[in-house]
């Protein structure tokens, strides 16, 4: 049995935890408001741009020739990983979720006798990836340091991993992030840029729209593929950084729950010990009287 | 009113500018280019340069480095990464640019369609300071 003054210092302790966990929780919810509301005003750039790139594939006369970005090399030999995640911890399954979706990708590509290169993005993932995947991780980028992910930092990406490409250094490139669906529910998802998949629900409002093109359709879409892999990853940060957010909220939710719980726990705990002290010295009066 | 389309530009964070305009100069690859109401669909891709609305509010300009166009059913979308409200830029801004631009410009690796689209920027900037 922990004596009082034990039990004093534990509730304090915990005590103390729960309003850092309280504190983190409402600055997370702060953020994750801001954060929600880049991801919604990011999205129709992105919507839109596939529509168009879209539109303008069904148009391309010459499929054979069109644009490596579309088509991709013909090979499925090397497959390059990008893994976003978060740069700070405390957010609850946000990284592992990632992480463990992206190993189980590796696993499967590695047993096919693939070659297997990977991209991390924020440290969290680096770390979670590193010991079992250490040899395969090509570049590693974090932006611990920038207040706010821009558009720009998406360019920096885009810019590698088009180098890369361009060297021919890969076949396929899919992207490991957290869609952001609600508050509570964050999705890990997997997504191929390169080659650009073929999206087949758009297809049913395919209004037979005629376009002219200036200069000509390969050309518009050797200016466009490179900025739709930048936008595409953007709009992964995007949606990412509102998902730690989320994610961040509802553990430091829980956690602040559960102090709470605990905190009653030892309470009731030390009243009852202090009680029974009371009792003890109580009885031992009582008797050392009687016994006179 | 009849003779107003809807204009939309977007930028990866947000959507800057959506109203009805009269008529949209936009720059685009082979040239300027004016857009008027039940013009026929199109898709194209800018070099630098500005954008100027007409509508009935007034006119307005946004300088763009690079960009995608579509018009469809009267409703033309300009996407790019790089809008600016030529209000809100500094003559610094402006400066600093177009010595980037030149210092590119004057490198003697770059392809001649780098080059083609850094001297329209060159010369959409120096325009302002004039």
């Amino acid at each position: 049995m922990p004596s009082l003054d034990d039990l004093k210092k534990r509730i304090k302790s915990v005590k103390s935890t729960q309003k850092i966990t309280k504190a983190m929780k409402m600055v997370a919810a702060a953020k994750l408001r801001k954060a929600q509301d880049s991801a919604e005003k990011g999205r129709p750039y992105s919507e839109k741009m596939q529509n168009i790139i879209l539109n303008l594939t069904k148009s391309v006369s010459d499929p054979e020739n069109a644009s490596k970005l579309l088509i991709g090399t013909g090979k499925d030999k090397i497959h390059l990983c990008v893994v976003m995640t978060a740069d700070r911890g405390l957010c609850g399954g946000f990284n592992s979720n990632i992480c463990k979706l992206a190993k189980n990708y590796f696993k499967k590509i590695l047993n096919e006798g693939k070659e297997l290169k990977i991209i991390t993005v924020g440290s969290k993932g680096l770390d979670q990836l590193k010991r079992e995947y250490g040899n395969y991780i090509i570049e590693k980028v974090s932006f611990k340091d920038r207040k706010k992910i821009t558009f720009k930092e998406a360019e920096e990406v885009g810019k590698s991993i088009l180098e890369l490409f361009s060297k021919e250094k890969f076949d396929k490139c899919i992207l490991f992030y957290n869609n952001f669906k609600n508050v509570i529910t964050q999705i890990p998802q997997s997504q191929q840029i390169i080659p650009v998949e073929k999206i087949t629900s758009i297809e049913k409002n395919n209004n037979n729209n005629f376009y002219e093109f200036e200069p000509d359709e390969e050309e518009i879409l050797e200016d466009l593929l490179p900025k739709n892999i930048s936008t595409q990853l953007y709009r992964a940060f995007l949606e990412n950084a509102a998902s730690e957010q989320g994610s961040r909220m509802t553990a430091m939710d829980n956690a602040t729950r559960n102090a709470g719980d605990l905190v009653e726990k030892l309470t009731i705990n030390y009243n009852r010990s202090r009680q029974a002290s009371i009792t003890k010295e109580l009885i031992e009066i009582i008797s050392g009287a009687e016994s006179l | 009113m009849s003779e107003n389309f809807n204009l939309e530009i977007v930028t990866p964070d947000r959507v800057i500018f959506k109203s009805e305009a009269n008529q949209v100069t936009i720059p685009s690859f082979e040239g300027l280019m004016s857009i008027l109401k039940d013009h026929v669909s199109i898709v194209t891709f800018l070099r630098p340069g500005l954008i100027e609305v007409l509508s009935s509010k007034g006119e307005e300009k946004f300088f763009v480095d690079e960009g995608t166009v579509e018009l469809n059913n009267n409703n033309l979308l300009i996407l790019s990464s790089s809008v600016k409200d030529v209000k809100k830029i500094s003559k610094k801004e402006i400066n600093e640019m177009i010595q980037n631009a030149e210092k590119a410009y004057n490198n003697q690796e770059i392809k001649d369609k780098d080059k083609y689209i850094l001297s329209h920027k060159i010369d959409t900037l120096k325009e302002f300071t004039q």
